[in-house]
């Protein structure tokens, strides 16, 4: 724990008590009745700030701790932000463990322990999807290693060889003498064993918990309010910062007129930074209205002479140029150049917010010898290297206590508002709590990159695709980052386009990085956000141009279990074979996307007035191995929704340097009146690989609209959003 | 100035501008943090709470609006012996919640809307402005009509 008790600590037991009572008083809305033997985990603590102290007696490893009264706590190496890790992570390491899941009670592990005990807990960032697909095997084997530690324990204990006791519903068993230790009277003599070599870890086939629809444990915390976020922090003696950055990335600020914070209340402080400004006060809204009341010059710097249309045609330009080849099977430049007709289409989408509903904020209190923060970041160990650097702290004295995150989607692996929140800190001598508005969250985003493709292709005569040349050219998140590209191409570029599953002879895929002033990261699905809906969408065109139903055009072109198993669950779920009325379309599409093979069948209705309505979604999942179906549900339903405000609404305007979208007036998410009914198909195919699941629901809503609207109207999507695009005055094709 | 605000049955006599927003009164003076900061303009809902039972957007409602009157947040909607408010129990029951900061604000839009509309169609739950980023809206029409059924 760290020196501070964060909000909320104190009441923990009683609420913890509150929340039970809670759930059998409204009518036994507890796991029992789903699974009669089966009673669910505590509902993780509404404090998620980990704890930092060191081994404890009652540590059997750094991931488990078992208590006197049987109480099981196992560490949570992986940020809750929505997508379930705080769940699938516990039920991977108890699977191991043989006890009973109400026993267990899940905490968040120590960012600060990781740097101190050589990285115990693994890389803790939550990205690229790989809560559950890069963890499953060290968390299986934390459950086991405990698990053989306990059985050797108890047989030290009886002086019998392990091989005689069975690990069984919490307690080592001695079957030929029936003795019997509980966990908890284990723990302390299991932590000492030494084990000549870790055990093996059980088969998917021996799973017992792992597959199962359990609640997810943070939910009770998150429908009473208690659940404690980032910016729900607070520190004694902390003030409150509000900031604006210059609204041209890049740029600086030239002077600040202070005239205007005459007289207002709240101790209001002004910080400058060199890209921006702060003010600080005892209470955000006061913070707020001092912002508001300074007149700042800014030096806008290069940016300034940008705009969206200069940006498009950057990214036009630079498919005509030089590519990096990333794919070339065969030789696609004999088969285009061979006289037969040539399908040719141009793509583009824009920059694209995050916008999670919490907006970024930290608090940070800094002391000569220690640095804490509190923020929701996806990236607990590299969120303290970060501090560590702002601070000029060594890393072993920062402590990252981290909250429930709302919201990532990708915006929450670099921080930002820390840095800032540090150097803030440095001037004032406080501890301070910086919360963006969300204006500041928009305007001080790291986006989806701009991104534009150019497709060519050649059909048989059979209707079957002989050669198919894509390329690409899109903003570089490394680059962005500082960081180098490595053979002038990195994944996320081509990622949907590269990995295609289709059977092509002749295949080119070539992509260029080319960058904006606006810096660009991560955004949900990643590459797939744009190439599937520049592939899918192409692939739907030769489908057309090839005079085939779209679904079996793709599906003779595939072979591998995971493609054919999705797109077969599509076409059998959808009702892909019944016609719709006039007015309405299907459109499917399906990619690989972050180690899953994921598709959807989109039905929309379009009508008169250009207006276009999605109604329905169908998503059909292959990620192989299942840990929490309810969860994966969860998240294909997430990822449609993800998916769906970017077909819609989603752009980053950009005049003279300056984005305009600022705030959900402008940059619209779809509501409840937009939400289209979503159904989620699991076909895991099984095997070695584990996919992940948190991005992949997004990467095929794009192209299945479009598609679908190809269904309805004969007229093209190229270009998003949708909110952009007359239908009526397009070409029919 | 003195103004003062009755939340969940107490009452705070808080020396504060009588323009500052409801939303800051609470979480920075008062210390209930479960309402929550999503947009500042009225937009998207995270700030719900109810005043005199009507679900309003507290980021725009300057405290001097709403003295007097009985301010529920979310901390205080389940009854005084603990028991879930059955919006709530029915968002256990779907497990709604994914990043769970809109929650606040969608619970407490949605049990505005039960407490008027006890029996709400599609169409009343799609009139529910509230933004979820995560994209549960399948899930929260689901646990209304649950709501619905279970009765308070």
């Amino acid at each position: 724990m760290g020196h501070i008790e964060p909000v909320g600590a104190p009441d923990a037991l009683s609420r913890r008590k509150f929340i039970v009572t809670g759930l059998s008083a409204a009518g036994g809305l507890a796991l029992g009745i789903a699974f009669p033997n089966l009673a669910s985990a505590r509902p993780l603590g509404d404090a998620p700030w980990s704890n930092d102290a060191l081994a404890t007696p009652a540590e059997v490893n750094a991931w488990i701790v078992i208590d006197p009264d049987e109480t099981i706590t196992i560490r949570i190496p992986h940020s809750e932000m929505g997508q379930g890790a705080a769940t699938a992570n516990p039920m991977i390491v108890a699977e191991e463990l043989e006890c009973d899941w109400a026993k267990i009670k899940g905490e968040f592990a120590s960012p600060n322990r990781n740097v101190r005990e050589n990285n115990v807990y693994k890389d803790q960032n939550t990205v690229g999807s790989r809560g559950v697909a890069t963890a499953w095997q060290y968390l299986q084997q934390a459950g086991a290693s405990a698990r053989v530690r306990l059985v050797q324990a108890a047989a030290t204990r009886w002086n019998v060889a392990a091989g005689e006791c069975v690990a069984e519903n919490g307690a080592v068993v001695h079957k030929a003498s029936n003795r019997r230790f509980t966990y908890g009277q284990l723990a302390a003599d299991a932590a000492k064993v030494k084990l000549d070599k870790e055990p093996e870890i059980k088969s998917p086939d021996q799973f017992k918990l792992i597959g199962k629809p359990l609640p997810r444990l943070d939910t009770p915390v998150k429908v009473t309010g208690a659940a404690k976020f980032g910016i729900d922090a607070k520190v004694p003696g902390m003030v409150y910062a509000a900031i604006i950055s210059c609204p041209v990335v890049g740029g600086t600020v030239a002077s600040v007129d202070e005239s205007g914070l005459k007289g207002k209340r709240g101790g209001l402080k002004v910080v400058k930074l060199k890209d921006a400004v702060a003010v600080v006060a005892d209470n955000t809204w006061r913070a707020q209205q001092g912002l508001d009341a300074l007149k700042i010059e800014w030096n806008y710097g290069p940016g300034a002479n940008s705009d969206s249309e200069q940006m498009k045609q950057m990214y036009r330009e630079t498919l005509t140029g030089p590519m990096v080849q990333v794919r070339a099977d065969g030789d696609v430049a004999p088969v285009l150049a061979g006289g037969g007709k040539v399908i040719e289409a141009f793509y583009q989408v824009p920059h694209l917010a995050h916008a999670p509903m919490e907006p970024m904020n930290a608090t940070v209190d800094l002391k000569a010898d220690r640095l804490d923060v509190w923020i929701g970041t996806q990236n607990a160990l590299g969120t303290t290297g970060q501090a560590s650097r702002a601070s000029g702290l060594p890393q072993e004295q920062v402590y990252v206590h981290n909250g429930y995150l709302g919201g990532g989607f990708g915006r929450r692996s670099t921080n930002d508002e820390m840095i800032q929140a540090i150097a803030i800190a440095k001037e004032i001598g406080k501890p301070v709590k910086l919360t963006w508005s969300r204006e500041q969250d928009i305007r001080g985003d790291r986006y989806r990159p701009q991104a534009a493709a150019q497709f060519r292709a050649v059909l048989g005569s059979n209707g079957v695709v002989q050669a198919l040349e894509a390329k690409v050219a899109v903003g570089s998140i490394n680059r962005s980052q500082g960081r180098p590209v490595e053979n002038g191409i990195e994944g996320q570029a081509v990622d949907g386009i590269v990995n295609s599953p289709y059977k092509i002879p002749n295949f080119y895929v070539g992509g260029q990085m080319k960058n904006t002033h606006l810096p660009v990261s991560f955004w949900r699905s990643v590459g797939g956000s744009q190439n599937c809906f520049f592939y899918e969408s192409f692939i739907d065109e030769l489908a057309h141009a090839a005079g085939k139903d779209p679904y079996r055009f793709r599906r003779d072109m595939v072979e591998r279990v995971d493609f054919v198993g999705v797109l077969e669950k599509l076409h059998e779920t959808s009702g892909w074979e019944t016609k719709l009325p006039k007015g309405r379309g299907r459109g499917i599409a399906v990619a690989e996307n972050h180690g899953s093979v994921v598709g959807t069948v989109a039905e929309v209705t379009v009508n008169d007035r250009d207006q276009i309505k999605v109604d329905r979604l169908v998503v059909a999942v292959d990620c192989y191995h299942v840990v929490n179906p309810k969860i994966i549900e969860a998240q294909m339903e997430s990822g449609a929704m993800f998916g769906l405000s970017a077909v819609l609404y989603g752009e980053m305007t950009v005049k003279a340097g300056q984005v305009q979208e600022l705030n959900f007036d402008t940059y619209r998410i779809v509501r409840q009146a937009e939400a289209p009914t979503v159904e989620v198909h699991l076909v895991p195919s099984g095997g070695k690989k584990w996919g992940g699941i948190g991005e992949c629901g997004t990467a095929t809503i794009a192209p299945a609209v479009g598609n679908a609207i190809f269904a309805a109207t004969g007229k093209r999507v190229r270009e998003l959003p949708l909110k952009n695009v007359k239908l009526s005055q397009l070409a029919s094709l | 100035m003195a103004v003062t605000l009755k939340v969940n049955g107490k009452t705070h006599t808080l020396d504060i501008e009588p323009e500052m927003p409801l939303l800051w009164a609470l979480r920075d003076e008062i210390g209930l943090t479960g309402t929550k900061f999503g947009c500042g303009i009225a937009q998207c809902g995270a700030c719900t709470v109810h005043v005199d039972g009507v679900a309003m957007r507290s980021c725009s409602v300057p405290v001097s609006t709403v003295t007097g009157k009985t301010i529920t947040t979310i901390e205080g909607l389940a009854a005084a012996d603990g028991k879930l408010h059955p919006v709530q129990a029915a968002w256990v029951a779907e497990d709604v919640p994914q990043c769970g900061y809109c929650q606040s604000g969608q619970i407490m839009e949605a049990a505005a809307l039960l407490k008027k509309t006890p029996n709400p169609t599609d169409a009343d739950i799609t009139a529910i402005t509230n933004i979820c980023r995560c994209g549960t809206y399948v899930r929260i029409r689901r646990a209304i009509h649950r709501a619905a059924t279970t009765k308070v």
